[in-house]
């Protein structure tokens, strides 16, 4: 159904590479989501899969077939935008039936679908509005809905949440993991959110600079990051990465050390330090430590209600056995 | 700027603008009240504001003495016929540049714009001289090509800061959802589109209507269009101030009531996007 | 997203305005150049040949360049300041919250859409006219004696008539400008103690710089060839001959092209000054 495959594919924008040769297999059914920061070739990426941008070299298949220089309408794809891209001069209904009716299906059939879409996404009473009349978050049911109808091979989704405030984004990341289990279908999910990616993603594709760091399920990539970037970049608060003395004794270049990994004592432990700022969440108390020697700041993480604050002198364990440890070129090893 | 302020000062901030507004309006009003006068009571010492017998003679003068529906008809042709030209330019043009942008697109633009900053009276005599040599002068056709011409870098510009406004993402999604060049052109981009070519036919409309170089220079008797019909009253026509009121509120009604449907639109229009 | 396919395209969609534009710019101008070079006079034995920068420096030299350079200047100097600095002030005051604001607007606006040549005719007969002018009467009220404004004080009259008709257009862009300050910042400053004065000069004028460069510029490049306004009132008499009156007549009413042209050049040259500095501000604003 929806295995697409990236065979070397390159694209370069004038003189300059912004994807070097990049070689990726999504399964049929995956959620896949590209995570990475601004500007590393993620979205990108997704517009070359979805026919929107030429790639300068390589092969794309999708199904087994080639679709490299296949038109974005004929890949059997939809995509969700940033913006959405709604029509803004239609109504909910004549947007959600748009791509059918460029397929030129049947009207029955065309209602029929546009109905379940929009029982399946609670938009039943708002299938006469324009665009302009919705909240955010019910245009963004609506793109989907626009994307759904089509019953297509894969869904591409642009950073979808962004432009939705942060308990809708919640709710929104919910429906759409469920919309995927419920679906099956293959899903790629384009975000710099780390957060989101953890959640949703059955694998994550992080990349910078166009080129693909480590792919992998969450638990992989945060159990075991391939290098320094993807060390730091998944898991929220920031894994601690401490250079010098410390790393040499353990017989690496840089330790890593994940907040949650780090125990808190009042008496004696491996490292000490000043307490600056403590996030008191009462699910869990974040500090930030100062004056350890180690690095500028290290954060720890402490579940439940931890009572030190600003100013206090406290201890700090590593558990030993989940130090990760990387060499000079920023790789880990064992 | 929404601030909350006391009743009193919205009182006198009311009075203050209506005030100056009323300034600011009242030659327009004298002319279409003079308009209604006798000849007799536009010139009354003291002048009378309203109290006076209001009728149509002036109009129907006007009208029978110097076949103002002529001036008025030519008026229309020229100010809608450039303005349609231009539009049908410009839209493919300005179509192009928003939608396919390349690295000589703003040089393009600013250079149609420096088109629009030669002074007319530069190049009067090769115009005049062309005009001549087909046969143009005092033409209607000559006039739409050349009101059409002046405004063309108008057009293009209203058209290309309305095209950019339609987000390139509207179109992929239309590319996305299987819709060809034609009907991504026919069903998505058309009507997104027509507001904003809409306001330009309307401001270019009234810029043409009021264009008083070109159509007093190149006209004589057949393509003469209002501004020149008035022009003729700087002659001793002139003291009969009832039937130039008469005149000249019929040469600027039509535009008045179209620039007040405009207004919005004026401002980028005039500026070339630089004030939005 | 642009494929070759589609850029072949539009190059050929953009083909018949750029062509258009290209000989209605370079056909005349070229023309215009030839001309100025040569003496030629259509009704007294047509081209009489070559002359080389005479026409340059006979244009220059003539006793009617540097009054026409003085009224231009008083003129468009005179509507400029007039038309900014109402301008401001009636923008702020029509942001103010009132009752009938469209209303008011709307009366304000009115001007600009009237034809230059009402305009100018309506001024000049009904309010300007030394016997039946409104003004006339209005002097005559408090027993003054009227004053025929076209012949004594002809350019201030005619600063008044274009200023009338630019002040819409200076007033509405200035509003655009206005609504779209921030009203926290005005709020941050009366926080910090600045009186209304000082909120105005610190705070509102330096907003406004950018569209008041930009009325001044674009006000420049029409008053520099305004023409019906001076057509149907004095016809260039009473000192209001501007430069492009000036060439006007050279060209149309004496029949002297070549001098004629060799001044149009010169407006040519001036109006392009005021335009690059325009179209900086243009250019720096589609890059945004």
């Amino acid at each position: 159904m929806g295995r697409i495959t990236l065979d070397n594919v390159t694209k370069s924008f004038g003189p300059v590479q912004v994807i070097p040769p990049l070689n990726l297999t999504i399964e049929d059914g995956e959620f896949t989501v590209f995570v990475g920061p601004s500007g590393c070739g993620k979205s990108t990426l997704l517009r070359l899969i979805a026919g929107l941008e030429d790639v300068s070299s390589g092969e794309i298949r999708i199904d087994r077939q080639d679709a490299t220089h296949v038109p974005p309408a004929k890949r059997g794809l939809a995509m969700v935008f940033q913006s959405y891209a709604l029509y803004p001069h239609m109504s909910v209904r004549r947007n959600i039936a748009f791509p059918l009716r460029m397929a030129k299906m049947d009207q029955a059939e065309i209602d029929r679908r546009v109905n379940s879409a929009a029982e399946v996404l609670n938009l039943g009473d708002y299938l006469d509005r324009r665009p302009g009349q919705l909240s955010g978050g019910q245009r963004q049911r609506v793109a989907i809905g626009r994307a759904i109808v089509r019953e297509p091979a894969a869904f591409l989704f642009d950073e979808p949440l962004s432009n939705l405030d942060a308990a809708l984004r919640v709710g929104m990341r919910l429906e759409i993991s469920e919309l995927h289990e419920r679906l099956r279908t293959t899903m790629i999910y384009v975000t710099h959110d780390q957060v989101e990616a953890m959640t949703m993603a059955d694998k994550i594709v992080v990349l910078r600079a166009g080129v693909i760091e480590q792919v992998g399920s969450p638990l992989e990539l945060y159990r075991t990051p391939r290098n320094l970037f993807v060390a730091g970049f998944i898991g929220s608060p920031r894994m601690n990465l401490i250079e010098g003395p410390e790393a040499e004794r353990r017989g690496a270049h840089t330790i890593g050390i994940r907040p949650e990994h780090i125990e808190v004592t009042e008496g004696p432990g491996a490292w000490s330090g000043t307490v600056g700022v403590a996030e008191h969440l009462g699910s869990d108390t974040f500090f930030h430590v100062h004056e350890t020697g180690l690095a500028e700041t290290i954060t720890v993480r402490a579940g439940g209600e931890v009572g030190f604050d600003h100013g206090d002198r406290i201890h700090l364990t590593p558990r030993e056995d989940l130090i990760h440890r990387f060499g000079a070129d920023g790789l880990r090893f064992e | 700027m929404a601030r909350s302020v006391t009743t009193n000062r919205k009182h006198a901030n009311t009075v203050l603008a209506w005030g100056v507004g009323l300034l600011i309006f009242f030659p327009i009003l004298w002319t279409i009240l003079t308009s209604f006068k006798t000849e007799a009571q536009a010139i009354a010492s003291p002048p009378v504001f309203l109290n006076f017998d209001w009728t149509l003679e002036n109009y129907a003068i006007v009208q029978e003495r110097s076949d103002y529906m002529r001036f008025l008809w030519n008026s229309v042709i020229i100010a809608g016929g450039s303005t349609l030209l231009g539009v049908i330019i410009a839209v493919p043009a300005a179509w192009s540049m928003a939608f396919v942008p390349s690295k000589r697109t703003k040089d393009i633009l600013l250079w149609m714009l420096s088109t629009k900053m030669l002074p007319a009276v530069g190049v009067l005599y090769p115009i005049y001289l062309i005009f001549i040599r087909l046969g143009l002068l005092d033409s209607r056709v000559g006039l739409v090509i050349v009101i059409m011409l002046i405004n063309l870098p108008i057009i293009v510009w209203m058209l290309y800061t309305y095209f950019r406004e339609i987000p390139g993402e509207i179109l992929e999604a239309a590319r996305m959802d299987g819709a060809t060049l034609r009907e991504e052109i026919l069903y998505v981009l058309t009507p997104m589109a027509i507001p904003g070519i809409a306001s330009t036919i309307l401001l270019n409309i009234i810029l043409a209507w009021n264009e008083a170089f070109w159509t007093l220079n190149l006209t004589a008797a057949r393509a003469a269009p209002l501004t020149a019909f008035i022009a003729s009253y700087s002659s001793p026509e002139g003291l009969f101030y009832a039937k130039l009121s008469a005149a000249s509120t019929m040469a600027i009604a039509p535009i008045l009531i179209l620039g007040w449907f405009s207004q919005k639109q004026l401002v980028r229009g005039l500026t070339f996007g630089a004030v939005k | 997203m642009a494929t070759q396919h589609s850029r072949s395209a539009a190059r050929f969609m953009m083909a018949p305005a750029v062509i258009l534009l290209l000989g209605w710019m370079l056909v005349p101008l070229t023309m215009t150049l030839w001309f100025s070079f040569k003496k030629y006079l259509p009704l007294r034995g047509g081209d009489l040949g070559w002359v080389g920068f005479d026409n340059y420096v006979r244009f220059v030299s003539s006793s009617s360049f540097w009054p026409a350079v003085q009224a231009t200047l008083v003129i468009v100097l005179g509507v400029l300041v007039v038309t900014v600095c109402l301008g401001v002030l009636l923008a702020i005051l029509l942001d103010q919250p009132m009752w009938g604001q469209g209303v008011v607007r709307i009366l304000v606006i009115a001007p600009f859409f009237v034809m230059p040549t009402v305009s100018a005719l309506v001024w000049k007969n009904m309010f300007m006219d030394p016997v039946n002018g409104l003004f006339a009467h209005l002097w005559k009220a408090f027993g003054a004696e009227p004053i025929s404004w076209l012949s004594e004080a002809s350019l201030f009259s005619i600063i008044l008539i274009v200023s009338w008709q630019w002040l819409p257009f200076a007033t509405l862009i200035l509003l655009t400008a206005i609504q779209s300050l921030d009203s926290e910042q005005l709020e941050a400053a009366e926080m910090d103690g600045a009186p209304v004065l000082k909120r105005f000069w610190y705070i509102i004028l330096p907003h406004l710089s950018r569209a008041i460069t930009v009325v001044v510029l674009i006000q420049t490049i029409f008053l520099l060839s305004i023409f019906a306004e001076i057509f149907v009132t004095t016809q260039g008499s009473f000192g209001t001959r501007t430069l492009t009156y000036l060439i006007y007549q050279r060209v149309l009413e004496s029949q002297n092209v070549g001098l004629g042209s060799a001044g149009g050049v010169y407006a040519i040259i001036l109006a392009n000054i005021v335009a690059i500095f325009l179209m900086r501000i243009v250019g720096r604003n589609l890059d945004a």
